[in-house]
């Protein structure tokens, strides 16, 4: 009895200390792998800082209204965050493929799904990048053309513009990334509704005097204006 | 070489038939059968009048009209002129139509008319506005024949005007394109001026057409290039100015026209304007400064109203383009009442100044820069109103002169936004 007992805790000993004989060296190939992955995505992440100001990159993203969402969100500028992005994204991408060659089981399916994701994170980034690039140019445009119009409330239907724009623009990059798509397009539909049937009743209902009052201005001041001269700025 | 490209076969065989000119004319026009005519006549006569021994040849230029304008032209006899003046022209006066596109485009107009010249050798051009029904023979002579008998290289027009007329050009355009190119061309931006073949040359070489939109409007390019290439300007008296087009009296759209014109020019003319350090008088035939001041209403309060709520509304905008301080003092005035409301000539000369430097560094859409300075512009138009409310021709012509000095004055400041030292 207490030979068998012996046998098999030796047994177990020896199957251990095997194992861990074969795990030792793909261990210090995985920390190898970390610690290259890490000067590499260093590397990626100072070259492209270095593209990125040159690029003025900064300048762009103020252009697009990024920098400006950036700040409220107190977070670094848009040059850091994406060189800081960058960087993690290279390193947690050599870090399972470190973690792959220890060839624990189940591990390889998720390391995969983590490398087949990375493209669609990518083109995420992009929409969000140029939606928030095209928001800001339409919303500007909108305010400039409403105020040289003389129209009520500019920046009230510039807010609105930017804001469906965005809604639109998030719903496309849930979309993307897969994440609660379903949802997504549920709630985006449910929001432009909302926003839509919002402005009918404002308009319908709420801005019923405003509107009356908006029309007679509107054609009060075009008879007063037919009995002024307009002197061409030309 | 001749810019070939845009001219059709048939219109390059008529010129051809045509031979070398001493005179060019051209008419840019769009369905204007009911007013060309007595620009035709004005143009005959001031050819038989005053160069009846030059070759001389019209080139109408037509946007697609359907109203039989080029028909009208062509159909204009010299004959009845010959009876009436009792004179004749020793060389034939050709006329010679074309269709450059289905719509009207002033570039291509003007790119049509320079090409011909330059195919024709002709060694003096005038462009005459089909509007004009108020020009005369004696006015045609008068952009021509400095260009023809003088060699100057470019002739802008003087028009009478009442003193509420043309506030853009008095308070932006020219006090602006004096200070930086250093000659006083009162009307920077014309539909009637006359030119030299070698500025037409120099002009079409210049290559913007391709680069530029179909809505560019090359006037006010073609002055910029006669005054930052050195070469010989005059201006010349043509009466009262001919009716503006419905649209140039949409003031995005005239502000697109001539300032987008004028701030685009600034990159490409930098050595020329840096190196200019004050302004001189050119020659003139005529009076230099004619303005009614018959009475006229105008919606003060509409544009005073319009400048506030501009530089409220547009604060996020007005931010990235305008100085903090130049900002604040804005939002300063805007909240003033009407009576206490001046928009002094140094804060919108540093305005517009902030604005060109702006434009230049693309700080956002240029189009939007544009844009953004109409209720600005607005707000100096209303203080220009008031001031000369009461104001008598000398006092107006004045008022003009100050503000050209502030802008002569600040042009270091404007070097200064330039070199990003600012």
């Amino acid at each position: 009895m207490r030979d068998i007992i012996i046998g098999e805790l030796t047994q177990a000993a020896h199957e251990i200390f095997r194992d861990f004989a074969h795990l030792l060296p793909r261990l210090i190939v995985m920390l190898v792998i970390v610690f290259v992955g890490w000067l590499v995505a260093y590397i990626i992440r100072e070259i492209l800082r270095s593209i990125l100001r040159f690029a003025k990159f900064d300048r762009l993203s103020e252009r697009a209204g990024a920098s400006q969402l950036l700040t409220h969100a107190a977070l670094p500028t848009p040059t850091e965050l994406v060189s800081r992005f960058v960087f993690w994204v290279a390193w947690i991408g050599f870090i399972m493929l470190g973690v792959s060659v220890l060839g624990i089981g189940g591990l390889q399916e998720h390391v995969e799904r983590f490398f087949l994701f990375l493209p669609r994170l990518f083109v995420s980034l992009l929409i969000l990048f140029f939606g928030l690039l095209i928001a800001s140019f339409f919303a500007r445009a909108i305010l400039l053309a409403s105020v040289n119009a003389n129209l009520p409330s500019p920046r009230l239907l510039s807010i609105s513009v930017r804001s469906i724009i965005i809604i639109f623009v998030l719903s496309m990059v849930f979309e993307e990334l897969g994440v609660a798509d379903q949802t997504m397009l549920l709630a985006f539909g449910i929001a432009f509704g909302a926003v839509m049937l919002g402005l009918a009743i404002a308009f319908g209902i709420g801005g019923k005097d405003l509107a009356q009052r908006f029309l007679e201005n509107r054609f009060s001041r075009d008879k007063k204006m037919e009995r002024e001269d307009e002197p061409s700025p030309l | 070489m001749a810019d070939e490209s845009i001219l059709t076969d048939d219109f390059i065989r008529q010129l051809i038939d045509v031979g070398e000119v001493d005179i060019l004319v051209g008419v840019p026009t769009h369905n204007d059968a009911k007013t060309v005519e007595p620009a035709i006549r004005a143009i005959q006569a001031g050819i038989v009048k005053t160069f009846p021994r030059e070759r001389a040849v019209i080139i109408n230029a037509d946007g697609g009209s359907s109203d039989g304008t080029p028909d009208v032209i062509m159909g204009a006899s010299i004959d009845d002129l010959h009876r009436s003046f009792n004179g004749y022209t020793l060389r034939t006066l050709h006329a010679i139509s074309t269709r450059y596109a289905n719509s009207p485009s002033s570039a291509t107009a003007l790119r049509t008319i320079l090409a011909a010249a330059e195919l024709l050798r002709a060694r003096a051009c005038t462009v005459i506005c089909p509007e004009s029904d108020n020009i005369e023979a004696e006015g045609v002579a008068n952009l021509l024949r400095p260009v023809y008998r003088d060699h100057f290289d470019f002739v802008a027009p003087i028009y009478r005007r009442h003193k509420f007329e043309g506030v853009l050009l008095s308070n932006l355009l020219y006090p602006m394109t004096r200070a930086l190119f250093g000659q006083r061309i009162r009307e920077p931006y014309a539909s009637e001026f006359a030119f030299s073949g070698r500025l037409a040359s120099q002009f079409l070489s210049q290559n913007k057409w391709s680069e530029e939109s179909q809505d560019y409007d090359p006037e006010l390019g073609l002055t910029i290039s006669a005054l930052s290439d050195g070469c010989r300007v005059c201006q010349a008296f043509l009466g009262t100015r001919p009716p503006i087009k419905r649209q140039s009296r949409d003031l995005v759209h005239a502000m697109r026209q001539t300032v987008g014109v004028l701030f685009s020019s600034l990159e490409s003319t930098f050595q020329v304007w840096s190196s200019k350090t004050a302004s001189q008088p050119v020659p003139t035939l005529g009076p230099e400064f004619d303005v009614s001041t018959d009475p006229m209403r105008i919606n003060r309060k509409q544009l005073k109203e319009m400048f506030s709520a501009g530089v409220l509304d547009l604060e996020s905008v007005l931010r990235s383009i305008l100085s903090s301080s130049t900002l604040a003092e804005l939002q300063q005035i805007a909240v003033l009442p009407e009576d206490e409301f001046r928009f002094h000539p140094e804060l919108w000369v540093k305005a517009v100044y902030e604005f060109a430097a702006s434009y230049y560094k693309s700080v956002m859409s240029r189009d939007h820069i544009l844009q953004a300075l109409v209720p600005l512009y607005r707000g100096r138009m209303f203080t220009f109103l008031v001031e000369n409310r009461t104001s008598s021709a000398a006092e107006v012509g004045n008022n003009i002169e100050n503000l050209c000095l502030e802008f002569e004055r600040l042009k270091p400041y404007l070097l200064e936004l330039w070199n990003g030292r600012k």
